[in-house]
């Protein structure tokens, strides 16, 4: 099948996948909601003292990311598991990797769509300084979002099949994340605090070899995941 | 693509699920242009042997051609003409009927005119139901839309899991319809069932399953005790 | 037409034989490791973990590696035996990981006063370790046999790539905050002793390997043994 045709099929799925979501909006809602939550849990947790907050922010940012969009990626599956509609995904023509990849944008468009309600907050509610270099902190969420994405799609494609479910996928996920968090985090602490020593750039350099190596193992893997 | 010999072929296919072997060395020919009735008790290895065929599962040895593709080598050229009504109807409860056919046709990467969606929801009876969202669908409805979803692009091969059970005599009128319409036009139909009263007006062969093997059949007249009878081994 | 065509594997003649003379390795390099080696200037008898704690280390990236090509030679060819393979490799790792955390604890404590230190090596074989156990635990979920094998070989593959990503990231982590590294230096005296344990360990590994895949290879057997029995012979042409 040609790749204008593998596109119409990644599209088709992007499609279905958000439609599926604006209509019932319930997951949105809850994990936007979570995310938030998480965030003050984090403020108890750490104390009133800003200065230790400040110190802590990119990490929190980022771990409220990491668990809020971990509920993602199961759902994304459970839509074909309910009615069966998986078998008739894996039964049309063309690539299944396209179906990989129809996933993944779409939870990314979700993830990137609650971070847009969620860092605003986390600044609101930490004092940060989100508008010192909007851009790179935007190029930051992005790049770790994909990375992200990536894998919680990919994993789910095979936690959502088997029981224990809701601990499976982080237990396999977040190991493997843990280079991205580093750079994620790093990143965005050192923007965030004006990147005194430069160490952004060099750290946006790992998320971008994370990302692509990645993406690229889990391209070629999927095929053998996604089967029955 | 021209290629010899009978339309469906299966070698001593063998699938083993865990410690179980659910189908245990299948050899069959069927020519072009039959619809079939399989048939079996629960657990004998009906849908286990109808998903194999669709490349939905890989056998655990053996092998087979469908219209001359391998069954696992070529199994994204067997995806092309393949059609499944299974247990389950396979669509999405938050899309429209309309929208859960247009997407159906644009998953196989074909143009798509709304005027598929009438003329195919209107022969399957949910043109009432265009824009309504599937969630509230009963069972026999979803069963329509799935047969629907087949409607819109016609396979070679078609295979139907039970497809007698929640529906009505006029989806069972369809369900027949079909088949041998694909049978007709030099396809297979391959309908699985307990039920051989509504298969037999549509059926050339019955061929029975029991506990992962074939039992040979004939016309639909002889009963099923008469079939056990030509074992062959 | 035989359903299954397997018949029970047999264990090669070499496997016990090499067993023992592992044990017995092992018996010889310990004993030399401990009573014929000087105790360290600064650590005193506790250096001597090393001998068993570097080994380990090695040993597990070994078994790990094991893991990824078994992972990579069965999405090749399909063929079970280099699943259980990969599968007998992952338990021996993680197995031995753990024991590397353990025994590099125990050495920590007195020697830095913490049980526990960020530094690349150890902080990777932890990752490695958390790794491989959801690797093992995903197979303990899937009944599947061929799933199990093909999810198994992407989860082994994926994991395996991530190590060196990793330990790069944490290196520079470090790097980044400036964060003493505790280096340990050891004088060359030591070196023979700790080259025999890795030898030892090594024999160790390739016997237990072994032996459990073996096991793997029976169990399988045994089951397909038992479902043949339970239904006989016989195919129909139709």
């Amino acid at each position: 099948m040609s790749w204008q045709r593998e596109w119409s099929r990644v599209r088709a799925i992007v499609w279905k996948d958000l439609t599926a979501e604006r209509r019932t909006k319930a997951n949105f809602n809850a994990v936007l909601f979570f995310a938030v939550l998480t965030l003050f849990l984090f403020g108890f947790a750490l104390g009133p003292d800003a200065d230790t907050i400040e110190a802590a922010a990119a990490g929190i940012l980022w771990l409220t990311i990491l668990f809020s969009g971990v509920l993602t990626f199961n759902r994304s599956y459970e839509q074909e598991l309910e009615g069966g509609a998986l078998d008739a995904l894996l039964l049309y023509p063309g690539e299944r990797r396209s179906i990989f990849i129809g996933k993944l944008l779409a939870n990314l468009g979700f993830v990137l769509l609650v971070q847009g309600i969620m860092v605003p907050a986390a600044g609101l509610l930490y004092d940060l300084p989100l508008g010192r270099a909007p851009l790179q902190l935007a190029l930051v969420l992005a790049l770790g979002s994909l990375g992200f994405v990536t894998l919680g799609t990919f994993y789910a494609a095979m936690a959502s099949r088997v029981r224990a479910r809701e601990v499976l996928l982080p237990l396999l996920l977040f190991p493997v994340l843990i280079p991205l968090l580093l750079g994620a985090v790093e990143s965005t602490a050192a923007i965030l605090g004006g990147d005194l020593m430069g160490n952004a750039a060099t750290w946006i350099r790992l998320l971008v070899v994370f990302d692509v190596i990645f993406l690229a193992a889990c391209l070629i893997a999927f095929d053998y995941v996604i089967e029955e | 693509m021209a290629f010899d010999g009978p339309a469906l072929r299966l070698s001593g296919v063998t699938r083993r699920f865990g410690n179980r072997w659910v189908l245990r060395g299948i050899d069959c020919e069927i020519e072009a242009g039959q619809a079939i009735a399989l048939m079996g008790r629960n657990g004998s290895g009906k849908t286990t042997l109808l998903r194999v065929i669709s490349t939905l599962l890989r056998p655990t040895k053996g092998g087979g051609q469908i219209f001359g593709h391998d069954l696992v080598e070529g199994a994204p050229e067997i995806r092309e003409f393949i059609g499944f009504l299974g247990h389950n109807a396979g669509i999405y409860d938050d899309l429209t009927a309309e929208e859960n056919l247009r997407f159906s046709m644009q998953m196989a990467g074909l143009a798509w005119n709304p005027a598929d969606a009438q003329r195919v929801l209107t022969e399957v009876g949910l043109l009432n139901e265009r824009n309504v969202r599937s969630r509230g669908f009963s069972a026999g409805m979803r069963r329509r839309l799935a047969l629907g979803r087949l409607l819109l692009r016609p396979p070679k091969l078609l295979l139907l899991d039970e497809p007698y059970a929640a529906f009505d005599q006029p989806g069972i009128d369809l369900v027949n319809r079909f088949a041998r319409r694909i049978a007709e036009d030099g396809g297979v139909a391959i309908i699985s069932t307990h039920d051989l009263a509504r298969a037999r007006p549509v059926v050339d062969r019955v061929v029975h399953i029991d506990n992962g093997r074939l039992v040979e059949g004939t016309a639909p007249e002889l009963s099923p005790d008469e079939h056990a009878a030509r074992v062959v081994s | 037409m035989q359903a299954t065509g397997d018949s029970k594997p047999q264990l090669p003649k070499w496997v016990p034989a090499f067993g023992v003379f592992a044990l017995l390795s092992l018996v010889a390099t310990q004993a030399f490791a401990l009573f014929f080696t000087p105790p360290d200037r600064d650590m005193g008898e506790l250096m001597k973990i090393m001998y068993v704690h570097v080994p380990s280390a090695w040993i597990a990236f070994l078994a790990f590696g094991a893991v990824a090509l078994g992972s990579v030679l069965y999405l090749w060819r399909r063929d079970i035996r280099f699943d259980l393979f990969a599968a007998a490799a992952a338990e021996l790792g993680t197995v031995l990981t753990a024991l590397c955390i353990v025994q590099g604890s125990i050495w920590g404590r007195p020697t830095w006063g913490v049980w526990w230190t960020w530094d690349p090596r150890l902080t990777t074989t932890a990752i490695m370790l958390i790794v491989y156990a959801g690797y093992l635990a995903l197979r303990s979920f899937t009944d599947d046999e061929e799933r199990r094998a093909r999810w198994s070989a992407a989860v082994g593959i994926i994991g395996a790539i991530n190590v060196p990503i990793v330990w790069y990231s944490v290196t520079w982590w470090r790097t980044i905050h400036q964060v003493q590294s505790n280096t340990t230096t050891m004088d060359p005296i030591y070196v023979l002793a700790l080259l025999l344990n890795l030898t030892t360990f090594l024999f160790l590994f390739i016997y237990l390997l072994r032996v459990r895949y073996h096991v793997a290879l029976l169990e399988r057997s045994a089951d397909a043994r038992l479902e043949e029995r339970a239904l006989g012979a016989g195919v129909v042409h139709v």
